[in-house]
């Protein structure tokens, strides 16, 4: 039985590949990872099992429908019953599924070991970005969409990667086995790379585990699958998978860079410098809900321009930034960003579009809260 | 082939009432709106449940055509992306809620009695309030669009928090208007099952009764498991929203995933309410126009209460990729699997009711052909979904979207169709115009297939759900997609065209509109139904054949 559902497989899936120049952007793609391989070969088997029961059944009912046609003078036979048949079509089927369970479960038992990874990174969902933390190595970076508004209203003529491209993708070594662990900030997001037959919901408040072990380098694009609010046909996700040297020389230098950042808390920062660094932040980070110009989109997301309360109290502005509005869609930026990107998008915030403070918020004050 | 009820004294009993007027049972009813509003007859209670549904599968049908608009091309052109969202959850909701749930509630108060030779439903003021709590559920939660912050947009899913702490103001009247809808909902059920339970004819046992008696049967207690599920989770929703709880909340110590538990415990057995009447329809009307009994009768019973039961075990496989344990997965996929064996059997019997056969093709029948194809592709789709690997694929992805709208359009909302053209002589007393029903079939045929086939290729090709904008790859499906929903969406207006002519005039239909293989109980009655039926009960008498 086994060995003759191999073959079948085996069969249908030479019949299926044959036929995958016409069908590519028609098909599932087969992937990149063992695993996703052995998904799509799941996938062929039972869509071909599909096929040949629906053009049996469907057969019979076509050719009932014009052998026996009323208009043709045809006399109903008078029968409505039959156990043996009745048996034969419960059995056969079942027969059918015991058969296509064997294989999933073989899969589905890989799929749900995630032991021996050589890497685990940290996948966090926030409304709309990504955040990949490296575990371990020091490193950890926010993903966004890098696709400009002008090419979703229509302004500008679409790129190739059109929605599917990010300002820093997730650089992935080839032949390790990498874990990944989900959570989210907010809402419910998934993470979906199809070219690894990863996907894994991130639910806020909880740790989620899947993982890969990439066999080819290339480019491969993903997007978020679960509904997380109105950006959500915004968040992408592209992994950039690598050769192992190319890997490790990418980490060291993500490490350094790291480290150099971590030096900059210390330091007393300009006006202009907090400002400048503060304007990258906010559009990236905050622009999505608050909108580019601080005008919000109330109610639920407060304007910043001319905000009263935010003008009035710098104490309760870095609260609300660093732990967030408990029961609001604000969440806390107290791991998502470091002292100095607090630091700049709170400057910032205070003193962009018409906000007149003149406040600068130093890193090391935010580090010394932080602490 | 003698007919189940000797036709002559039920005639005579029905023409008596109706020629008495309503006077023998109490005084005029009140004229104007307040018959309407006070009415406790099951066949205008059922005709303003059908009529309900019809106005909400138009207005759901605009929400649908506004996404379709949006998706016509890439990049943003119509709508924003919150509108969208509002848009793709009040088409699920109206949809689900308001279109589909009622047109089988309707299509139950009018046929239900009059198949088990009952004078009206059991409960006759129950039913009054059933209907018209509807009005005020559905008018409440379509003006959630009109408040600030906008209406729903979680999906008809609303999966919590997105649906809790991110939500809009508007979620609570949201909350409210389900829980209305939910009331109404288990009031029908309950009163379905006490009708068929208590007022059966004399004569006919419960293995005698219509397919259609049965599958709602099946369906009511389903309805009176499963809804107050649904209650209990939108009032934990309520209270996280508004009073501070943390059911859905973990940093108050709550699981965003208990929701997904909770709602899909009450969502999977919600679509087999949504598609068990539609097995009664076509096992009515298949065997009606091959002219020969329907195969396997207690076959297909027992199928649909083995679908039942399933349908409580299989919530698991909405959630493959929430990280559930593997035996949690291994469990659910096996019995989601499981369901394709009594669904197999129904397919199969309604095949062989036509093999050998003498086959015509009466609208009903076209609309209940097309249901067995189209319903079975549908279910492909489904056993391929519920290979939770391949579902870590195809999961939220327009592979779903294209698998559940084959069982919900070509299926639960052609087998309506089938439903209406079949017992329109019986509801209007003339036949509907056939020429035009036939221009009504074709073009919902061919405009279906061609909005939700791409969605298979769509999906595979790897585009996510709810997206209001998408990548480069997916133009030409969803191009096609879009130009099939606007075919089909203006086809619908043919259906309201064949109704109105059909009510206003139309060939005469005698008792037995469509010959001696429909010959349940509803056929002895005279065409159209006076408004009174069986005050006296008709005996029944099995089939001889």
């Amino acid at each position: 039985m086994r060995t003759l559902l191999v073959w079948l497989a085996g069969g249908l899936t030479l019949a299926g590949s044959s036929q995958m120049a016409l069908a590519s952007g028609w098909n599932m793609p087969v992937g990149v990872t063992d695993l996703s391989r052995e998904i799509y070969n799941l996938h062929m088997v039972i869509f071909w099992i599909c096929v040949i029961i629906g053009v049996i059944v469907f057969g019979v009912m076509f050719y009932s429908l014009v052998r026996y046609r009323h208009s043709k003078g045809a006399k109903a036979a008078n029968f409505h019953e039959n156990t043996t048949v009745e048996i034969i079509w419960t059995a056969v089927p079942l027969l059918i599924l015991i058969g296509m369970a064997i294989p999933a479960t073989a899969t589905l038992q890989k799929i749900y070991d995630p032991s021996g990874a050589e890497l685990d990174v940290m996948i966090t969902g926030q409304q709309w970005r990504w955040r990949y933390e490296y575990l371990g190595e020091d490193v950890a970076f926010n993903s966004n969409l890098a696709t400009p508004r002008a090419q979703i209203r229509g302004n500008e003529e679409r790129g190739e990667n059109y929605l599917l491209e990010v300002d820093e993708p997730l650089v992935l070594p080839i032949n390790r086995k990498v874990r990944f662990l989900f959570t989210s900030d907010d809402v419910i997001h998934a993470w979906w790379v199809p070219d690894f037959a990863v996907k894994q919901d991130t639910v806020p408040g909880f740790i989620t585990e899947n993982w890969v072990r990439i066999n080819e380098p290339g480019i491969y694009r993903g997007q978020c699958a679960e509904l997380c609010g109105v950006d959500h046909a915004f968040m992408p996700i592209v992994v950039h998978a690598v050769e192992e040297d190319e890997f490790d020389a990418w980490l060291a230098e993500r490490q350094e860079m790291a480290a150099e950042e971590a030096m900059g808390i210390d330091r007393e920062w300009e006006f202009d410098e907090l400002m400048e660094r503060g304007e990258g932040v906010y559009g990236s980070i905050c622009a999505s809900c608050h909108q580019p110009e601080g005008q919000g989109s109330p109610p639920a997301f407060p304007a910043l321009a001319g905000n009263e309360q935010l003008l009035a109290d710098l104490e309760w502005h870095k609260d609300v930034i660093i732990n967030g509005v408990s029961g609001t869609a604000m969440p806390s930026f107290r791991t998502t960003l470091n002292p100095v990107e607090l630091a700049a998008v709170i400057t910032y915030t205070r003193n962009a579009w018409g906000n007149e403070s003149g406040d600068a918020v130093q890193p090391a004050e935010i580090a010394e809260r932080l602490q | 082939m003698a007919p189940k009820v000797p036709p002559q004294p039920t005639l005579e009993q029905s023409t008596t009432a109706a020629e008495a007027g309503h006077g023998h049972a109490h005084e005029a009813p009140p004229k104007g709106i307040m018959r309407w509003l006070l009415t406790t007859n099951h066949k205008e209670i059922g005709s303003m449940y059908l009529i309900f549904s019809l106005i909400m599968f138009f207005i759901g049908g605009i929400f649908a055509l506004v996404v379709r608009l949006e998706l016509f091309q890439p990049g943003l052109q119509f709508v924003n992306p919150e509108f969208f969202n509002q848009m793709t959850t009040m088409h699920g909701l109206i949809m689900v809620f308001a279109a589909v749930m009622p047109a089988f509630t309707g299509l139950a108060n009018w046929m239900i009695p009059l198949q088990i030779g009952a004078p009206d439903m059991a409960l006759p003021r129950l039913n009054n309030f059933s209907f018209w709590l509807l009005p005020v559920a559905f008018g409440l939660l379509l003006s959630t669009l009109f408040m600030p912050g906008g209406g729903p947009n979680f999906g008809w899913t609303f999966y919590a928090p997105l649906s809790t702490t991110y939500a809009p103001p508007s979620t609570t009247f949201f909350i409210l208007s389900l829980h209305i809808a939910g009331i109404s909902s288990i009031l029908g059920a309950i009163n379905i099952v006490a009708t068929i339970l208590n007022m059966r004819a004399p004569g006919m046992r419960m293995m005698d009764m219509p397919l259609f008696v049965w599958t709602w049967l099946i369906t009511a207690f389903l309805l009176i498991a499963v809804m107050p599920v649904l209650a209990g989770v939108i009032t934990m929703m309520l209270m996280d929203i508004n009073f501070g709880t943390s059911f859905f909340d973990a940093s108050g110590g709550g699981d965003p995933v208990l929701f997904q538990h909770l709602f899909w415990f009450f969502g999977h057995p919600e679509v087999y309410i949504m598609i068990l009447p539609s097995f009664g329809i076509v096992s009515a009307i298949i065997p009606a126009f091959a002219r020969k009994r329907l195969f396997g009768y207690a076959s297909m019973v027992y199928a649909t209460a083995a679908i039942a039961i399933l349908s409580f075990m299989v919530w698991g496989h909405h959630m493959f990729v929430v990280g559930m344990p593997l035996a949690g997965q291994l469990f659910f996929m096996y019995a989601t699997m499981l369901i394709a064996v009594p669904t197999g059997v129904k397919v199969f019997n309604w095949v062989t009711t036509l093999f050998r056969g003498s086959i015509s093709f009466e609208p009903p029948m076209l609309f209940a052909l097309a249901f067995v194809v189209l319903f079975t592709i549908g279910g492909f789709s489904g056993l391929m979904l519920a290979i939770a690997p391949a579902d870590f694929q195809y999961h939220d992805t327009y592979f779903v979207v294209a698998h559940f709208h084959y069982v919900l359009v070509p299926g639960a909302i052609f087998s309506i169709m089938a439903a209406t053209y079949f017992w329109l002589p019986k509801w209007t007393g003339h036949y509907p115009n056939v020429r035009l029903a036939q221009w009504h079939f074709w073009l919902s045929v061919i405009s279906v297939n061609l909005t939700f086939f791409p969605m298979h290729f769509s999906g595979l090709a790897g585009m996510p759900r709810r997206i209001p904008d998408y990548a480069l790859q997916f133009a030409d499906f969803n191009l096609v997609s879009s130009i099939g929903a606007f075919m089909f969406g203006i086809s619908q207006l043919l259906f309201v065209a064949v109704i109105v002519m059909c009510v206003r005039g139309g060939k005469k239909a005698p008792a037995a509109a469509w010959g001696e293989y429909a010959d349940d109980l509803e056929w002895s009655v005279p065409s159209p139904a006076p408004l009174h039926t069986f005050e006296t009960p008709p005996t029944f008498q099995r089939p001889a054949h």
